[in-house]
């Protein structure tokens, strides 16, 4: 159970680099009052982050992903999380099978 | 700090809706991270090293990036460019989330950053929508990923080989599903729609020419540029959101 030495150091290195993007936002924004079109722009990052994550699986893999997505959205205004991951992964095993 | 949710709950429930919240995301965690320990054992990995690489890094993008690279002799410089990429989101992230976490002094500032994961953000972010986010909501919500993080990825080091394919029975949609769900609690509205579709449009595409992980950064930036053009009323003050009354 002995871990590599290079093994450790490749490791500690991601762990600082991961750690300081983390961190450089709350640092830089603690004070940060914005109005108007800024304020706007720094709003919208959350829902740009997260589509911009998972743009590829919904646009680029397939129809059975992005007509599950889809399906996904929909139950995305009623469901809570957890009924929203249950009708996703339902939706693209049963699109999965079909196409 | 002149505005304060219409009512005041105490710490306990504080505890309770942070862990309420979480709970769907680690159901959706745990099937990616057996599925990272197992990936990391076909390239030689120990559970121990594992152990290491989830308790340190602590970011399924990173980790997974970083497991498709290894090899030896270690290539330190693909990895902290690769870490960096996947990484430069979180600054974004922060930036957005910072000015609602005045709840948060001295270490705790520093505690909470060490936390902020994709999800963890996520919900964070909801909640100032509505109320302020205290100490105890954001570590009983945030340090429970960290923990099924580092617990799954291991169980998957060891169980690995006889898991089988996640794809067969669609639980590698799972985070797809699990983020669409997070995206709904942010709408607002038209502006949130063309940021949704410049964010997309432009990951989608960078994913096919240049690859991953430069999308992430391409969506987002568009995102942000959408969002300052098709801004509606960008003078109107923002009655809804506390941290507009800070300062």
């Amino acid at each position: 159970m002995s871990i590599d030495p290079g093994m450790l150091l490749a490791i500690a290195m991601m762990s600082a680099v991961t750690y300081f993007t983390r961190l450089a936002g709350f640092l830089l924004a603690s004070r940060l009052s914005l109005r108007g079109r800024a304020r706007a722009a720094i709003d919208a990052i959350p829902p740009a982050v997260l589509f911009a994550l998972i743009a590829p699986v919904v646009l680029t893999h397939g129809w059975p992903e992005t007509l599950a997505a889809a399906a996904a959205g929909i139950a995305a205004l009623r469901l809570p999380l957890l009924g929203v991951i249950a009708i996703g992964i339902a939706a693209v095993v049963i699109l999965r099978a079909l196409f | 700090m002149t505005v304060q949710s219409e009512y005041q709950s105490s710490t306990a429930d504080e505890i309770r809706q942070g862990l309420a919240d979480i709970a769907p995301v680690l159901v959706a965690m745990v099937p990616i991270g057996l599925l990272f320990g197992a990936i990391c054992t076909t390239k030689g990995w120990a559970a121990s090293d594992v152990w290491l690489m989830s308790t340190l890094v602590f970011s399924g993008g990173a980790e997974f990036a970083a497991i498709g690279l290894w090899k030896w002799p270690i290539p330190y410089l693909a990895l902290f460019v690769s870490t960096a990429l996947v990484s430069a989101r979180h600054i974004l992230m922060g930036v957005s989330l910072a000015p609602k976490m005045h709840a948060f002094k001295g270490w705790r500032l520093w505690a909470a950053a060490w936390f902020m994961t994709d999800e963890a953000w996520a919900l964070g972010e909801r909640r100032a929508r509505r109320q302020t986010i205290t100490v105890a909501y954001w570590f009983f919500m945030a340090v429970p990923v960290h923990l099924v993080w580092v617990a799954s990825t291991v169980t998957g080091s060891m169980v690995g080989p006889m898991l089988g394919d996640p794809a067969a029975i669609g639980l590698d949609f799972a985070f797809t599903a699990l983020f669409i769900g997070l995206i709904a609690g942010f709408w607002k509205g038209a502006t949130t729609a063309w940021v949704l579709v410049a964010s997309g449009g432009a990951s989608a595409l960078v994913a096919l020419t240049i690859g991953e992980p430069w999308n992430v950064l391409a969506g987002a930036a568009a995102g942000i540029v959408a969002a300052w053009f098709t801004a509606t009323e960008p003078d109107e003050p923002e009655s809804s959101s506390p941290e507009g009354h800070l300062l």
